[in-house]
């Protein structure tokens, strides 16, 4: 179908290569000409049928044309069959019509059908592989907070139905959405990127470490070394999270909002001295970057049996476990005895390439 | 020098500045008004600071004579427009400097705060340190009270000494009504419609600590600042209890679409 072809450059990489479309990927014919991808697509799309063609640049071809008749006298009977232009079943009449001006409404319907396939491609195995790809090109640019050091950043929707706002980039380090800094990108619908895509990104690639670039640039002045000292040290200081804990709530704990907590939080002072909570002027959203000391005490399940200590309903140790710790490293006796009914699971195991449907994080999901 | 000159023919009075501040890159600086930097006691130890300090001030104020080759030339424009960063910082503390500032804030001739829920709230320039070429230039949103990169990296090389630790804070207590409307509104992410359980245990958690901050403001009588609160804690609730299954709706709700 798709070798009738005679363009140099396919559709979708000409339409990758646009101006303001570098965030996208290049989805593979395999995965459009599976109708299964393309499920509930044609009531979204006008024009349809040439939009999908346009996009795997299939000539539309007298005999070809006849074939798909009947495939799209189901798809009317399921749709409403009259968005269509009429003398839309001939084939010289749809000819004639695509060489009309109608050639730009096809052209906008097959940007938006690419995109709506887009967002599911990216979700799947080899879209998210591909998507990866471009994340460690750090194409999609990196986070504009300066507590998160350039961490790399990836696109998100806000909608997932296309006309509601454009596309916005996530970041993992402080998990806030922003602007992108190019106004080129204020062209592109967010839901072509959906709002699921980032964080099961994350979730895939559990071994990505997603803090930025935490070097301290060569010729960096004494003050600024001072600052970022400081910083450090009240980082340090301020993190009592167990050594040997490897995953809370599925994350693990270097990988939780690594931008935040004590240290990347902005201090607002004048002439050095702190503002006051107090104050009109003084800080109110400091709760936005906050991460707790110790990350175990976002153990939800945990802490409510633990006020809540009736054993009755207590469920079992398996499904009440949201921190995994790993084996063979020293615990202090009251940690050793805070730990206790943590579920041990040989460490590395939750490292990598879990599966975006991995029961453990599906359960935690909907909490 | 020759104050004399300056003041005879008007029409170069501030020539030098107006040409620096009309400059690319230089579009965070305000115009520093002549009786300021002529006034000594301003300029108080910037002359250990800079190189060639007076001929930088000769230029600065355009009473600029002296004959040297353009090596030369270009060190004292470098000195200069050191020396102008500088003061600026005293500068914009000032009454007339924070008013200046506060129509370019007005103007967002500073950028909109980058992150989805601040609502483009204009940025204000500050520095992370008062002492010069330590850190180039951040810039403070008053919404979200975080400092963000500029976006173009010709401001990105701008000093931060320029603006100093202290200008933005004290703006706000100066103009006290330029304060936004704080928001507790946040993003949630989401997979396919269904909260992440570790993103969201942490949102849970600091939440809670806005309430305790908030207690602790309203034990003392302090207004907290936030927009639409009963509203918006009504809203997150009711959220809670039917969300999951329409995708992102929460969110689209209450964010209004930008322009």
């Amino acid at each position: 179908m798709s070798s009738s072809s005679q363009v140099t450059e396919s559709w979708i990489s000409s339409f990758c290569g646009l101006l303001g479309h570098e965030y996208f990927a290049e989805v593979s014919e395999d995965f459009i000409e599976d109708d299964f991808n393309l499920t509930g697509l044609q009531s979204q799309v006008p024009m349809y049928k040439e939009a999908l063609e346009m996009i795997l640049d299939v000539e539309p071809e007298e005999d070809e044309d006849e074939e798909d008749e009947e495939e799209e006298d189901d798809d009317d009977d399921e749709l409403l069959g009259d968005e269509r232009p009429t003398g839309y079943r001939r084939a010289s009449d749809r000819r004639h019509l695509r060489m009309a001006s109608d050639l730009s409404v096809i052209e906008s319907s097959a940007e938006l059908l690419y995109g709506l396939i887009h967002q599911r491609y990216i979700t799947s195995r080899p879209g998210i592989q591909q998507m990866a790809e471009k994340y460690e090109l750090q194409h999609f640019g990196t986070c504009p907070r300066v507590h998160c050091t350039s961490c790399k950043v990836l696109p998100v929707g806000l909608n997932d139905s296309p006309g509601h706002e454009t596309v916005k980039l996530f970041c993992p380090s402080c998990l806030d959405v922003y602007t992108p800094p190019n106004s080129r990108f204020q062209t592109v619908d967010g839901a072509f990127f959906g709002t699921t895509f980032p964080s099961l990104f994350f979730m895939t690639f559990t071994d990505v470490d997603i803090g930025g670039s935490r070097s301290t640039s060569t010729g960096a002045a004494d003050a600024l070394l001072a600052i970022q000292q400081a910083n450090a040290e009240a980082k340090t200081r301020n993190n009592t999270t167990p050594p040997n804990v490897t995953s809370v709530n599925g994350v693990a704990p270097h990988n939780l909002g690594p931008g935040l907590g004590p240290g990347n939080i902005y201090e607002p002072r004048i002439y050095g001295f702190r503002v006051s909570e107090r104050a009109r002027s003084g800080p109110r959203m400091k709760w936005l970057r906050m991460r707790p000391a110790d990350v175990t005490e976002l153990d939800e399940t945990r802490r409510y049996w633990d006020e809540h200590g009736e054993d009755g309903e207590r469920p079992d140790d398996e499904d009440m476990n949201m921190v995994d710790v790993a084996e063979g490293k020293g615990v202090s006796v009251e940690r050793r005895k805070k730990m206790a009914g943590r579920r041990r699971r040989p460490n590395g195991l939750d490292v990598g390439g879990g599966s975006p449907m991995d029961t453990n994080e599906a359960t935690g999901a909907v909490g | 020098m020759d104050d004399f000159n300056s003041e005879s023919d008007s029409d170069y009075t501030s020539y030098w500045r107006d040409w620096f501040i009309s400059s690319r890159g230089n579009e965070y600086f305000c115009e520093i008004d002549e009786e300021y930097l002529t006034d000594r006691f301003n300029l108080t130890g910037l002359n250990t600071e800079i190189q060639y300090y007076q001929h930088a001030l000769d230029l600065v104020t355009d009473v600029f004579d002296f004959d040297c080759d353009d090596d030369m030339r270009e060190a004292i424009e470098k000195s200069a427009r050191h020396l102008y960063g500088l003061v600026h910082a005293r500068y914009i503390v000032t009454t007339r400097g924070l008013a200046k500032m506060l129509e370019k804030f007005k103007k967002s001739d500073f950028g909109k705060c980058p992150r989805v829920i601040c609502e483009a709230q204009p940025l204000l320039p500050m520095g992370q340190s008062d002492v010069p070429n330590t850190s180039p230039v951040k810039l403070y949103c008053a919404r979200c009270e975080d400092l963000y990169n500029p976006k173009s990296s010709r401001h990105a090389v701008i000093d931060g000494a320029y603006f100093g630790t202290s200008f933005h804070n004290i703006l706000f207590q100066v103009y006290p009504a330029m304060l936004p409307p704080k928001s507790q509104r946040r993003y949630e992410p989401r997979v396919f419609g269904f909260k992440v359980h570790a993103a969201a245990a942490l949102g849970r958690w600091q939440a809670d600590e806005r309430e305790k901050m908030k207690d602790r403001l309203k034990d003392a009588k302090i207004e907290t600042g936030f927009e639409e609160e009963d509203a918006d804690e009504e809203e997150e609730e009711l959220d809670d209890e039917d969300d999951g299954m329409e995708i992102g709706d929460g969110f689209a709700n209450r964010a209004p679409a930008q322009a």
